[in-house]
């Protein structure tokens, strides 16, 4: 029993999750015959000796004589780091990040600009203007909160619900409104679906629909940071969904055993389209899976911009310094609808998303902090909340007023080069325009 | 993922592997690939082409030598450069990469865990930042599970960001093609799978010369590539190679026989079936055949094939791959749209059958001389 509770001790000083769950009673003095060095012993392990000590070279561990199967702890999980109550009271002076008022005003005016433009554009998408949209409700404080703890060039991997990152890094509204209309302004060149946003200058790797397949990409690009030695870091964002996908388990294991310096940002918003999370999985969320793959993990409340803010601050720290992984797991609540596409209704309750839209909500968790700081009060909101709206409504009146890219971005970049065969597809088009011209929507395209 | 018999395999390979001729040392015999009984020789005949003297001294070398000089005059010139996969820290399973880690730091070759859509996304990310990625996939037959990565992500990164960002750097090797004994695993040739892809390039070589060359092109494009390595080939066929880099452009078929009666197309090992063939007509029908190495996959070069074609008015397109859907079918569709007025004979296209790859019945599967040759007589006669 000794060495059981000397292994469950070992794996509890990385989490202490799993050691709540074990026999009772630790002995602490067997902590310290499993320190030392570990996987370098393998290598040097002499055969010869007569003691029963294990010899196996996939773990490092010590025999038990008694039958236990290692239970998983659900019920009581890793716990929600916060640093403010729902009041935006700050729960312990200590993690106070002590933020200055400009940048927590930029916090502010960043979530809200990015809610007010989610709200217009999907008003637009509803009045069939754009094809398809995505909102960010509720998740504002997840993006902004990393975002600022982040280097602006520390390079951004996500998926479809992290353009708070853009707005936070200075995306301009006028590239969001062009990517969404696919006009002339948009740099992609209108060859992807609406919120598929990138920019290089902005370090934010053009997203992609399917998904999880950035986790692995983000770890190559780690990976290259790190043999470059330039002091830059890789954030990469994914659902607790496409934490199922085995993209998933390749980045977070390469993550670990090619040393690199990535953080894992996690948004567990509680729902991947229509699928509630226990039908996700099984264990505790995702940050539990962690450190089955030896990364440092931890658990934080989503709708808390400063908790966010200070784990990725620490996260990255750590990452660039030790070249291993970080994962951070959020926990949120989707308050929108899974995208245009879908009617949410249909699958949970109106006061479930009531609760969390009123209640809990990270900007208005910000906004109670900034007026108990005296920098915030009802004036400054209505004029704001006018600023952003007449702000956001410009940008959108010129993205629907700009013609469509040129044709010809239909057929470039598919190579550096275009391959002949390829050009001569380029001029059969060119050809069938001529003649049946009038049959398509020709004119809405730049020329 | 079939974990057994890659193990089988893997095995097989080192054991091999243990035998003379590492990388720098007098290459082996070449001596085919020969394991049963039932079996005496190999399907094909290696013929090295005339020693290329442009591009500075040569050595002997076999095929899996000249991959491992072409890596090394990459990871050399190119301080970005990183090699990874499965097992090739210790010289890889096919002993590509011998003394490349000790040469260049454990850094920049290295092992991976083992999962193959790991590797390639991996390779995109590293690719991403302006860096050098060349990885390897232990057999081409395993490299389906990192299809999503290829076909959804490498292959469409330029053109879905605007070029904002690109995965030029990425090339993903893998040994392709039947040895004898491989079975359904250890045999495949997935080019058709890859050659529907807009995006990507997929490059397969004959010969140590030409695997060097067009490896370095493949690494140098700015461009995801995919480069098949013949894996039968790698101990059997030896010529002397450049010990510098060079580079063999890609997209570009090559000629390497001249003829005036029918034109035979392939890549990878049926190259040297097709030389074979070629001789054989020439000595049983008095048919001169013009033979031509494809060697890129995608984008193909229509060109040189449709040239060949208008003159002959025959072709016949042969490869190790399933008939249905195989990449002889885009050959054959396109010379036939482009070359109509000028065919005396339908296309005639001699490939595997639509069956997996079988392990004992590998000498009746495969597209060999004889299948050939018959194609040809009935052209002829046709």
């Amino acid at each position: 029993m000794a060495a059981v509770a000397a292994a469950l001790g070992r794996l509890g000083r990385r989490w202490s999750g799993l050691g709540r769950c074990g026999p009772r009673g630790l002995s602490r003095p067997h902590l310290a015959t499993a320190s030392g060095p570990r996987r370098s012993l393998s290598a040097s392990q002499e055969f010869t000796s007569l003691d029963e000590k294990p010899k196996f070279p996939g773990a490092s561990a010590e025999f038990v004589d008694s039958l236990n199967f290692i239970q998983p702890n659900v019920i009581s999980g890793i716990p929600i780091y916060r640093v403010m109550d729902r009041q935006g009271q700050i729960m312990n002076t200590s993690e106070d990040p002590k933020l200055p008022k400009d940048m927590v005003l930029k916090f502010y005016q960043k979530m809200t600009l990015l809610n007010t433009m989610d709200r217009i554009l999907y008003e637009s998408q509803r009045q069939g203007r754009i094809s398809f949209y995505m909102t960010n409700y509720g998740e504002e404080g997840t993006h902004i909160g990393s975002a600022a703890a982040l280097n602006a060039t520390d390079l951004v991997f996500g998926q479809y619900r992290e353009a708070g990152v853009l707005m936070y890094r200075g995306y301009p509204l006028e590239l969001f409104m062009g990517q969404c209309y696919a006009n002339a302004k948009d740099e992609g060149k209108g060859r992807q679906m609406p919120v598929h946003y990138g920019s290089n200058i902005h370090h934010f790797v053009t997203i992609s629909s399917p998904l999880a397949t950035q986790i692995p990409q983000a770890v190559g690009a780690a990976y290259s940071f790190k043999m470059a030695q330039g002091d830059r870091a890789v954030i990469c964002y994914f659902g607790e969904g496409a934490a199922s996908e085995g993209d998933a388990h390749a980045g977070f294991n390469f993550s670990a055993t090619l040393e690199c310096p990535i953080i894992f940002f996690c948004r567990n918003n509680g729902y991947a389209i229509s699928t509630p999370t226990h039908e996700q999985y099984r264990g505790d969320g995702i940050a539990a899976r962690g450190p089955g793959y030896g990364i440092m993990s931890i658990r934080v409340d989503g709708n808390d911009v400063f908790a966010v803010y200070n784990a990725t601050k620490e996260a990255r720290r750590r990452a660039v310094a030790e070249n291993q992984p970080f994962l951070i797991e959020a926990m949120t609540y989707r308050i929108g609808h899974h995208s245009t596409s879908d009617d949410s209704s249909a699958y949970r309750s109106v006061d479930e998303v009531n609760y969390w839209d009123k209640k809990d909500h990270p900007i208005s968790r910000l906004r109670h902090y900034m007026v108990s700081k005296g920098w915030w009060d009802e004036e400054q909101e209505k004029a704001w909340r006018k600023q952003s709206r007449k702000r956001v409504m410009e940008a959108f009146e010129e993205a629907e007023r700009c013609l469509k890219p040129k044709l010809e971005n239909m057929f470039t970049d598919v190579y550096e080069d275009m391959p002949p065969q390829l050009k001569k597809q380029q001029e059969s088009l060119g050809r069938h325009l001529k003649m049946y011209g009038e049959h398509y929507p020709i004119d809405l395209f730049d020329k | 993922m079939a974990t057994l018999s890659r193990l089988l395999v893997r095995g097989g390979g080192l054991r091999r592997g243990l035998g003379p001729g590492p990388w720098g040392a007098a290459a082996a015999a070449a001596a085919p690939v020969t394991n049963t009984a039932t079996r005496s020789a190999a399907h094909f005949t290696f013929v090295s082409d005339p020693v290329p003297t442009q591009y500075g001294p040569t050595q002997k070398m076999n095929l899996f030598q000249s991959i491992t000089s072409g890596l090394d005059n990459v990871l050399a010139k190119d301080p970005s450069a990183v090699v990874f996969g499965e097992d090739v820290a210790f010289g890889g399973v096919f002993r590509c990469t011998v003394g490349l880690r000790d040469k260049y730091g454990k850094e920049r070759v290295f092992n991976t865990p083992l999962c193959e859509q790991g590797i390639v996304g991996f390779g995109i990310g590293v690719a991403v930042t302006g860096a050098t990625a060349i990885a390897e996939i232990q057999f081409a037959d395993y490299i389906f599970p990192a299809f999503d990565q290829i076909v959804n992500e490498a292959a469409k990164y330029r053109f879905r960001s605007g070029n904002l960002f690109e995965c030029g750097g990425l090339t993903i090797r893998a040994p392709w093609g039947c040895v004898g004994h491989g079975s359904l695993y250890h045999s495949q040739s997935p080019e058709a799978f890859f050659s529907h892809i807009p995006g990507i390039k997929v490059v397969i070589p004959r010969s140590p010369v030409q695997a060097k060359g067009l490896l370095l092109s493949c690494i140098e494009d700015k461009n995801p590539c995919i480069f098949f390595e013949p894996k039968i080939l790698y101990r059997a066929a030896v010529e002397q190679v450049p010990v510098e880099a060079y580079h063999i452009p890609l997209s570009q078929a090559e000629v390497l026989q001249e003829g005036s009666d029918v034109t035979l197309v392939a890549w990878g090992t049926q190259v040297h079936v097709m030389r074979e063939v070629a001789t054989m007509a020439q000595e049983k029908l008095g048919v001169s055949c013009e033979v031509i190495d494809l060697k890129t996959i995608l984008p193909w070069d229509i060109e040189t094939v449709c040239k060949s074609v208008v003159k002959t008015g025959r072709l016949l397109i042969s490869h190790e791959a399933p008939v249905t859907g195989g990449f002889s079918a885009e050959i054959s569709s396109t010379v036939q749209e482009e070359c109509f007025l000028n065919l005396e004979a339908p296309i005639n296209r001699v490939c595997g059958y639509d069956t997996p790859f079988p392990h004992v019945f590998e000498p009746f599967y495969i597209p060999d001389k004889w299948k050939c040759f018959d194609a040809i007589r009935k052209m002829i006669n046709y």
